[in-house]
């Protein structure tokens, strides 16, 4: 799993960086933001000296898929003190959550719930820090015939293809792919979110008629 | 423009969406239809990010075909990333 996580938080450091955000905002997002794909976004964004709020409209509509994590998550941990609740929180991230969704799904009686959550989480977390440092360190030493900035794509689509569980799940996907790209005119990424919109609503139509 | 506003923003707005659910009290039901429609959130956001960065070409396009099937065989980001960046080697040089 860290196989998967350290090359994606190289090129993010290395992205961020590239974009032209100074390493140590760099370093600091990757502290306090915590989330590979929206950082990418808005170093982008922030590098085009594009307005605030559409930098942070940008970064929620991205971790808007968080939001879902927590609601799964709370399944399990409800009745978890809240400081544990707020550290859980902290720590979602899209291979923790699916790494854990497997685990809780094969032993749903576990007792170290938590404790697994928790190690997991750090785990992940420390990992993803050093990497990100570490790609922020790198900085434009990676010789760009390498297209190292492919493999950004190339991570989500790892990520992606888990959740694509049943039709419901892949006529979203497809919905949602294709909306992006029928919708790249839109200026300030508006097609993330009209892809997120046409998704959502193309998984729930494909569940209804399965039902 | 200063940083900081963006980086705080950015801050608050993912750790609100990974705390809303999870910091609500105890015995609060999340509405069925808000469930239901979250389902789908991370494979359309995913596939939303990803999407256009395969569509770029048609090296891009296929080494893209390549990292889903690896993945959807074998389920391992790092072999997807390796798979993926050496087919679009092959293809860039292959085209």
């Amino acid at each position: 799993m860290l196989l998967g996580i350290i090359p994606f938080g190289v090129i993010t450091g290395v992205a961020m960086v590239a974009s032209g955000i100074p390493p140590l905002v760099a370093l600091l997002m990757s502290l306090i933001v915590f989330a590979g794909a929206s950082m990418v976004a808005s170093a982008q964004l922030l590098a085009s000296a594009a307005p605030a709020a559409l930098i942070i409209l940008t970064t929620l509509i991205i971790n808007l898929r968080f939001m879902m994590y927590s609601a799964s998550l709370r399944l399990h941990f409800a009745e978890a003190p809240l400081r544990w609740r707020v550290a859980i929180a902290y720590l979602i991230a899209d291979n923790v959550y699916g790494l854990l969704l497997s685990r809780f799904s094969e032993h749903p009686k576990d007792e170290g719930k938590l404790e697994y959550f928790m190690g997991a989480g750090i785990v992940v977390w420390a990992a993803w820090q050093v990497a990100v440092l570490g790609g922020i360190l790198i900085g434009a030493g990676v010789p760009a015939s390498w297209r190292l900035e492919f493999a950004a794509p190339l991570a989500f689509i790892a990520m992606t293809i888990p959740h694509l569980r049943d039709r419901a799940m892949i006529a979203a996907a497809l919905a949602a792919g294709i909306a992006v790209i029928a919708a790249h005119g839109l200026p300030l990424r508006l097609n993330i979110v009209v892809a997120a919109a046409v998704g959502i609503s193309a998984g729930m139509i494909f569940e209804r008629k399965k039902a | 423009m200063s940083v900081w506003p963006v980086l705080i923003g950015m801050a608050l707005v993912t750790f609100a969406l990974r705390a809303s659910f999870l910091v609500l009290p105890p015995g609060i039901e999340t509405p069925p239809l808000l469930r239901r429609a979250l389902r789908y959130v991370p494979a359309a956001i995913l596939t939303a990010i990803w999407a256009p960065e395969i569509a770029v070409g048609n090296e891009q396009l296929l080494a893209g075909v390549v990292a889903i099937a690896v993945a959807w065989r074998w389920r391992m980001t790092f072999a997807t990333i390796i798979a993926g960046l050496l087919a679009l080697h092959l293809f860039a040089w292959l085209i």
